[in-house]
């Protein structure tokens, strides 16, 4: 059967659900929209230029492909993976990035990220974190310049035809000094440079509690990123085992460590409002395709993901690892769904049939 | 049912559908107009099918014998009107083929005189053996839809020493009421019967397990169960597939039922609550399976309800009966998650069929399938604990051994898997696909065992044959060589005298 066929043996059962793949995408799409108007405000109009041609060129590479293949590309599209795909590379990315880093992000995320597999329910990896991690080794120095928010309609913000210029321009001269460093991307910094984080912390950027800081677009506002997922996990869209084990992954080695040196490690705070986490935890790692399909499948997934984010971020050369901690995971995922099977009624955990019990 | 325990108790499997069951289960009960003709299929059970005993032409009476069981496992067939056998040949089958099906036509006489019957006044009097022999006779098999003759599951109970029977008034599929009907208007029947199968099984009490959207049904059983203290009436939550033989043990009784192994094995027995309101009619009263409650229901009826039909009537009797609003697009025997899908209308009433169901063309329509996104919807709805996802992908990779190492033999082919597949992916399909061929490969893989036993037999006789041959005539030259040399030694003899 072809995906789209609208031939279908007629069997049992004869009723269906009224959920469907549009249904589960346009949630998470939603769940992701206070986060992301969050983002743009902090961060203005540049931010919402970004995040259009991000998510147009994810869009356009999927229309691209499907077009290739000769097949009618308006269900597959429809279904909104591909703009998701494009969403979620986009909120992770530097908000003043030029608009060549999302198209070609966008593009790269969808076509070899996930067309190439096979599409939809195919691909290996997380679409938007190939995108993403493509997008760091490729071009370290735009992916990782942080701007200082500047929310919309402040006095120094760009206005929308300033942000314009900014996004396919090029940064302007006038705004170089709010080019910042995120704390994790300075506690690296700072560590290589030999000074420990006793002294360093004291002149760091200020970590904000309701993320008015540098970081990528839509990762910042994590309360609100806290707040969809547990919509989320409400509508049943996602369960809960993905993210608290993937965010008790980062915490408990985080509060560990910290606890045996604060001078060389970050606590467990910084460590989950920082950086990826919370949008790893709730909106990357529980992608359905690329994550493990049962519940104890997706604990060892997640605190896997979890555990690996926190190693990169404290002792590999990146500041953050979040992404490259979820493709890793990405690609251990059929070895633990073939490991981590539920348990068959009438079986034991092996497989073999019980005993029978009078 | 308190929230805490609604807690605990609401299982993790399964799907809760949208019932439809009303106010087709409120409609009172309606009796079918006595159809012209019925047509009884040979085959309305699991087992052999039954050998006629009339002949074209004769007359015969209601509840009289038509066709005989065949073999251990079986059930036979009596005639649910009086009148006339007009045919003994085929019927549309209720299979979604169309395929024909040997049946006995009986044209009614419209008098429904009924054969003398054997009523047993105390049916506790009566020895297990004899109760289960008069099911037998009586032609009851499960009505739940399952159709295994009961008598063979008494049998069954009283080898295996079961103590607790468990009674089916979970009726979890959709739109069907014909169960929670039959517990509304007649529980003294249900009872009686469960107490008189409990006799003949030699079990201590019975638990009656009912969904909880059927507050009516729950108290018309409490009400007639007062007076027997072995008898109890058990809500369960409101979840396909609760009326799953498995499913409702586990949730009545804690014990889960080995895989490959039967219910009776774990001390329990389960039977529908038609089945024991039929059991109660054969012993009672001696009258034979000859009509069932089904629910006539879906978009496309009128009146939507539940009527009492001889069996053997047509679906398009039934159909008229209650009215149809347009012609259906889809007809179905049974519920629509496990149902039957019907060719026509000229199907007859089986046994087994607990409801017509006719949908409109707007109700059948179906999402377009999509590719499986792996939400793992499927996996948290499976009441066996089974990845349909996987199994599905290796089936339709061809690799049906892989499917079978995800223990596809354990699939209890509910649907709940391709009910809540949101890429309406129809997984069902895939499974029934890959158990027939998997059936078929290994009927093969049993005729070519057949074949080489043979083969080597054959082989085998022929070197016995050709060794005993070779004996033989070693055996005759050694005596012919003794007997010239007997006679050789005898000559010189013969000279010297």
């Amino acid at each position: 059967m072809m995906p789209g066929s609208s031939e279908r043996p007629v069997a049992a059962p004869y009723a269906a659900t009224a959920n469907s793949v549009r249904r589960v995408m346009t949630w998470v799409m939603a769940a992701l929209t206070p986060a992301t108007l969050f983002g743009f405000w902090l961060y203005g109009w540049p931010a919402v230029y970004l995040w259009i041609v991000t998510v147009a060129a994810a869009t356009l590479g999927e229309g691209f492909c499907l077009r290739l293949m000769r097949r009618d590309a308006g269900p597959t599209l429809g279904d909104g993976s591909a703009v998701l795909t494009g969403w979620l590379l986009a909120v992770s990315l530097p908000p003043w990035a030029p608009w060549w880093i999302g198209a070609f992000g966008g593009l790269f995320s969808v076509i070899v990220g996930k067309q190439v597999f096979g599409g939809l329910g195919q691909n290996l990896f997380n679409p938007a974190m190939v995108g993403r991690v493509a997008l760091l080794i490729s071009f370290p120095v735009q992916m990782t310049a942080w701007v200082a928010p500047l929310p919309m309609f402040s006095v120094s913000a760009p206005g929308p035809l300033t942000g314009l210029m900014i996004t396919f321009h090029g940064m302007q001269p006038a705004f170089d000094a709010v080019a910042s460093a995120s704390l994790l991307g300075f506690a690296k910094t700072e560590m290589a440079r030999g000074i420990d984080l006793a002294q360093s912390l004291l002149h760091a950027p200020v970590p904000s509690w309701y993320g008015s800081r540098p970081g990528s677009l839509g990762e910042t506002a994590s309360w609100l990123i806290v707040a969809g997922g547990a919509a989320m996990i409400c509508l049943r869209i996602i369960s809960w085992h993905i993210p608290l084990a993937m965010l008790l992954g980062i915490a408990v080695p985080a509060a560990l460590l910290h606890a045996v040196d604060p001078a060389c490690y970050l606590d467990a705070g910084t460590h989950l409002l920082s950086g990826g986490a919370m949008l790893g935890a709730f909106f990357i790692a529980t992608d359905y395709v690329t994550s493990p399909n049962t519940p104890r499948g997706q604990l060892v997934f997640g605190a896997g993901c979890g555990l690996l984010s926190y190693v990169i971020r404290t002792w590999a050369g990146y500041p953050e690892g979040v992404a490259f901690a979820v493709l890793l995971m990405n690609s251990l995922t059929p070895v633990i769904d073939s490991y981590c099977r539920p348990r068959i009624y009438g079986r034991d955990r092996r497989g073999a049939a019980l005993e029978p019990e009078k | 049912m308190g929230l805490i325990e609604r807690l605990f108790r609401e299982p993790r499997w399964g799907v809760h559908p949208d019932d439809h069951k009303r106010p087709a289960a409120d409609a009172p009960l309606r009796v079918l107009p006595r159809p012209a003709r019925v047509h009884l299929p040979l085959q309305q059970h699991v087992g052999g099918a039954a050998r006629p005993v009339v002949l074209v032409g004769q007359k015969v009476l209601k509840g009289q014998l038509l066709a005989q069981s065949q073999g251990n496992i079986s059930a036979p067939i009596h005639a649910p009107v009086s009148g006339t056998v007009t045919a003994i040949g085929e019927v549309t089958a209720p299979h979604p083929s169309g395929l024909g099906l040997a049946a006995i036509t009986v044209e009614a006489d419209g008098a429904d005189r009924w054969i003398e019957t054997d009523p047993v006044a105390d049916p506790f009097a009566l020895a297990p053996e004899e109760i289960a022999r008069r099911t037998a006779a009586a032609g009851v098999v499960g009505l739940g839809g399952a159709t295994f003759p009961a008598a063979v599951k008494f049998a069954l109970g009283r080898r295996l020493s079961v103590r607790t029977l468990i009674v089916n008034g979970g009726e979890c599929e959709p739109y069907l009421s014909s169960d929670d009907r039959i517990m509304r208007d007649c529980p003294a029947q249900v009872v009686d019967g469960a107490r008189i199968i409990m006799h003949a099984i030699g079990a201590e009490s019975a638990l009656v397990g009912i969904e909880d959207n059927k507050p009516e049904a729950i108290a018309a059983m409490t009400r007639a169960a007062a007076t027997y203290p072995e008898v109890k009436i058990r809500p369960v939550p409101a979840r396909y597939p609760m009326g799953s033989d498995k499913q409702l043990i586990e949730t009545l009784t804690g014990k889960e039922v080995p895989a490959d192994a039967r219910a009776a094995e774990v001390g329990v027995l389960v039977h529908n609550v038609s089945t024991c309101a039929a059991v109660h009619r054969a012993i009672r009263l001696g009258q034979p399976l000859v009509e069932r409650i089904v629910t006539v229901n879906g978009g496309a009826v009128t009146r939507p309800g539940n009527v009492l039909a001889p069996l053997g009537c047509l679906v398009d009797d039934l159909l008229a009966c209650c009215g149809v609003k347009e012609k259906p697009a889809r007809l179905l025997f049974g519920g629509p998650m496990m149902g039957t899908l019907l060719p026509h209308g000229r199907v007859p009433l089986v046994k087994g069929a607990s409801g017509v169901l006719a949908f409109t063309a707007a109700e059948t329509a179906v999402p377009a399938t999509g590719p499986c996104i792996r939400c793992g919807s499927c996996t948290r709805a499976c009441p066996m604990g089974l990845l349909p996802l996987e199994m599905a992908a290796h089936i339709r990779a061809g690799d049906l051994d892989g499917a079978v190492g995800y223990s596809l033999s354990d699939c209890i082919s509910c649907g709940c898997c391709a009910y809540v597949c949101p890429s309406h992916i129809p997984l069902v399909q895939y499974f029934s696909h890959a158990k027939g061929e998997l059936a078929a490969r290994e009927r093969a893989r049993l005729r070519t065992e057949a074949g080489r036993r043979l083969a080597e037999a054959r082989l085998a006789r022929l070197e016995r044959d050709a060794k005993e041959k070779a004996e033989l005539a070693a055996r005759r030259q050694a005596e012919r060589a003794a007997a010239r040399a007997r006679a050789g030694a005898a000559k010189p003899a013969e000279q010297t005298t």
